[in-house]
């Protein structure tokens, strides 16, 4: 072939055992004196009073594995230097093997906290390049609108929770950790599964909601905003919360602009910049909600901005039940949540059946005794999937770290020829260094937990 | 996947140059003259990039499906009006270029209107240039980057490797996507580091994925794969590996090796 650049087969070579400069010590646990020794001793003997430390993978408050190089001076951080790439999967690469409906479930396991989010983005980017846009039902839309706010406030609970954990507060955690599990229960109900959910499809959704759902959502909304309030009553007027977040990890806007920083972390840097109210998608246009910002740029006003937003976010799951229910029964045949495109909506709804789940039994008896389109279709679809025409696009959601994009390109084949996710968290935790150097080492901690990045979207 | 290649020139070539004349009166009898246009004429001066139906390239294939020949898509390019604010930003590019002394086409090498977005086909060369008055050009304005993704066109000789970046201007609510593409055999691009520091790690993502260097970038190093990684695995010369699976006695391919429909 044409290409220039030699490529060993997958897998990687034996690394040389680097020569690392100064002298290495090894922590296991229990043997802190030696180190500190080592340290006052190093201080004594060597040029630089600086101290190397490693913090990760394997490091409780960095939210996954992620791994910080840090150079100290004293308390003080003179340098961080993230290093990432512990969780890459090859989710990108695995999708161009895969057809566009398969794509779903690989990319649903990106940002592992936001999957609805990765899903939805996807869809609408391969909605994009069909050009079937305008012609989703508007029952999947809203579903779609419903399950991505419960991500999102989810997702919250499980950056603010984490955070109070790290900064000492094991009743913070316990109380975010416990309403997120009312919304996984949720996503249980209604898709199947806690989390991957491979729900959103190109064209709708897989499945309309159970019967029994929008009850259980009403439930939830009953008691959830006076959760999120007993929340907001634990952290919000904390001292040590407030002293542990209050002017720490400094952003403002210019520095959110240069780095890409999106989502919560440049609305509290005083942006209300919000993709649901600028470039509307899914409808998000005709919801009524605000958007939470503050102009602290520090670590509680991230805080604020996020428990914000869990709120609103309540509010708009609120909106979505009331349509649903106005909308009649579930599972109508005349409210579809499944583009009625032969060629591209996935035919059959599952159902439980003794031997397990599969289609439903209406439509085997569609497809196999009334009408040989159907199957056809059916078989064509399942089978080889539909084609994409060829071309590129750009989708963007406002998920709940930020702007989730995904580039995807068609060759013309029932496969992805290229699809690319621009995940918030990548790109926010870029900032990293520019929060933390210069201020205390302990301060990294409230840092990294005020980005929220979650290291399978970082790696994908 | 080296079969399309050789299969290219063994079509029948009576298609080409079968354009009507361009007399007033078209020659009745003159079969090819006045056939109705065929759906992906236009392909057909394109390379083949893909033959056959399932991946099968030996004889065993009983498909009918053997002699199946898709080309490649030609490139488009938008004439103007290219509808919505893309004219707009067209020309406040084109002026902000000119202040400059630079020419729009000396920057620029075609501009695509399609699916509702507008891409910039940017000459490497110019590149920081041109993502400067972007972001610095008051009637453009695109503060936010959205990083870096990278596509390996195999079939697009001279141009294989592209780098693709997505604005965002926050001031006019609009979005733009720039286009830069560099040959397999050269792989340099410049950095945007300098226009858009946010673009460090995504271009540092891009050389770990594709190997396209990025000239200027501060530290060019890999950044998901491990350091000592050989080969850059988003491109499509390679594999994606995995071994057969079994379940309940059938035993099932890698995802490469599985019959595919193309």
């Amino acid at each position: 072939m044409t290409s220039s650049m030699p490529h060993a087969p997958a897998g990687a070579s034996d690394a040389d055992d680097e020569a690392a400069e100064g002298r290495v010590y090894t922590v296991s646990g229990e043997d802190w004196d030696e180190i500190i020794a080592a340290a006052n001793e190093a201080r004594d003997f060597e040029s630089g009073e600086r101290l190397v430390v490693n913090m990760g993978p394997q490091h409780p408050s960095t939210h996954g594995v992620l791994r910080l190089v840090l150079t100290l001076e004293g308390e003080t951080v003179a340098e961080v230097r993230a290093a990432i790439g512990y969780l890459h999967t090859g989710i990108e690469k695995n999708m161009e093997y895969r057809t566009w409906t398969q794509g779903v479930t690989f990319c649903t396991r990106a940002d592992y906290l936001m999957p609805i989010f990765n899903e939805v983005v996807y869809c609408l980017a391969v909605e994009r390049l069909l050009g079937i846009e305008d012609r989703v039902p508007e029952r999947a839309q809203i579903i779609r609108v419903l399950l991505m706010e419960l991500n999102r406030a989810a997702s919250h609970l499980a950056g603010i929770g984490p955070m109070g954990f790290e900064l000492g507060a094991t009743t913070i955690f316990l109380q975010a950790l416990r309403l997120r599990e009312r919304m996984l229960d949720l996503f249980e109900l209604i898709t199947g599964l806690r989390m991957n959910h491979a729900y959103i499809r190109p064209g709708g959704v897989v499945q309309d909601l159970p019967p029994g759902a929008l009850e259980a959502i009403r439930a939830f909304l009953d008691s959830a905003p006076k959760l999120v309030h007993d929340l907001r009553t634990l952290i919000d007027a904390n001292p040590v919360f407030i002293g542990r977040t209050k002017g720490v990890a400094y952003l403002d806007l210019a520095g959110c602009m240069a780095l890409g920083v999106t989502g919560p972390m440049l609305r509290s840097a005083g942006l209300p910049w919000d993709l649901r109210k600028s470039q509307p998608y899914c409808g998000y246009e005709t919801y009524d909600f605000d958007v939470p910002v503050v102009d602290t740029c520090d670590a509680y006003g991230r805080y604020l901005v996020r428990i914000g937003e869990i709120e609103e976010s309540l509010k708009i799951v609120r909106q979505c039940v009331d349509r649903l229910a106005s909308r009649g029964s579930v599972g109508s045949e005349t409210d579809p949540v499944m583009i009625r495109d032969a060629k591209i909506g996935w035919p059959a709804q599952l159902s439980l059946g003794p031997d397990g789940l599969g289609p439903s039994p209406e439509h085997i008896a569609h497809i196999m005794g009334q009408s040989m389109e159907a199957l056809i279709h059916h078989f064509k679809l399942i089978t080889e999937g539909f084609r994409v025409p060829a071309g590129q696009a750009y989708a963007a959601v406002e998920s709940a770290r930020g702007e989730l994009g995904a580039h995807v390109v068609s060759d013309g084949g029932t496969r992805p020829y290229r699809v690319h996710f621009r995940d918030p968290s990548f790109t926010n935790l870029q900032s990293v260094a520019a929060l933390c150097e210069g201020g205390m080492v302990a301060d990294i901690i409230p840092a990294i937990a005020s980005i929220d990045p979650v290291m399978g979207g970082v790696d994908r | 996947m080296s079969g399309p290649e050789e299969t290219h020139k063994a079509g029948p070539e009576e298609t080409h140059g079968a354009q009507a004349p361009q007399g007033p009166v078209p020659p009745v009898g003159d079969g090819d003259g006045n056939l109705p246009a065929r759906l992906g004429e236009e392909r057909l001066a394109e390379p083949v990039i893909r033959s056959g139906m399932f991946g099968v390239q030996t004889t065993g294939d009983t498909s009918g499906y053997g002699r199946l020949r898709v080309h490649k898509v030609p490139p488009i390019e938008s004439p103007r009006p290219y509808g919505s604010y893309f004219d707009e930003v067209a020309d406040a590019l084109g002026s902000a270029l000119e202040a400059a002394g630079v020419g729009f086409s000396d920057a620029i090498e075609r501009v695509v209107a399609d699916r509702g977005e507008l891409t910039f086909y940017v000459r490497r060369e110019r590149l920081p240039e041109v993502a400067a008055k972007f972001r610095d050009d008051p009637a453009l304005r695109f503060e936010l980057c959205g990083g870096v993704s990278g596509v390996h066109y195999l079939e697009d000789t001279g141009r294989e490797l592209h780098a693709v970046y997505h604005l965002l201007s926050i001031t006019h609510n609009r979005r733009v996507r720039l286009e830069v593409s560099a040959p397999d055999a050269d792989p340099h691009i410049p950095s945007l580091v300098g226009v858009y520091p946010t673009c460090n790690w995504h271009e540092r993502e891009t050389w770990d994925f594709f190997g396209i260097i990025f000239d200027g970038h501060p530290a060019l190093t890999r950044i998901e794969m491990p350091d000592d990684w050989k080969g850059h695995p988003q491109r499509k010369d390679y594999p994606l590996g995995g071994i057969p699976v079994e379940y309940r006695g059938a035993k099932i391919p890698p995802p490469e090796e599985r019959r595919n429909y193309a």
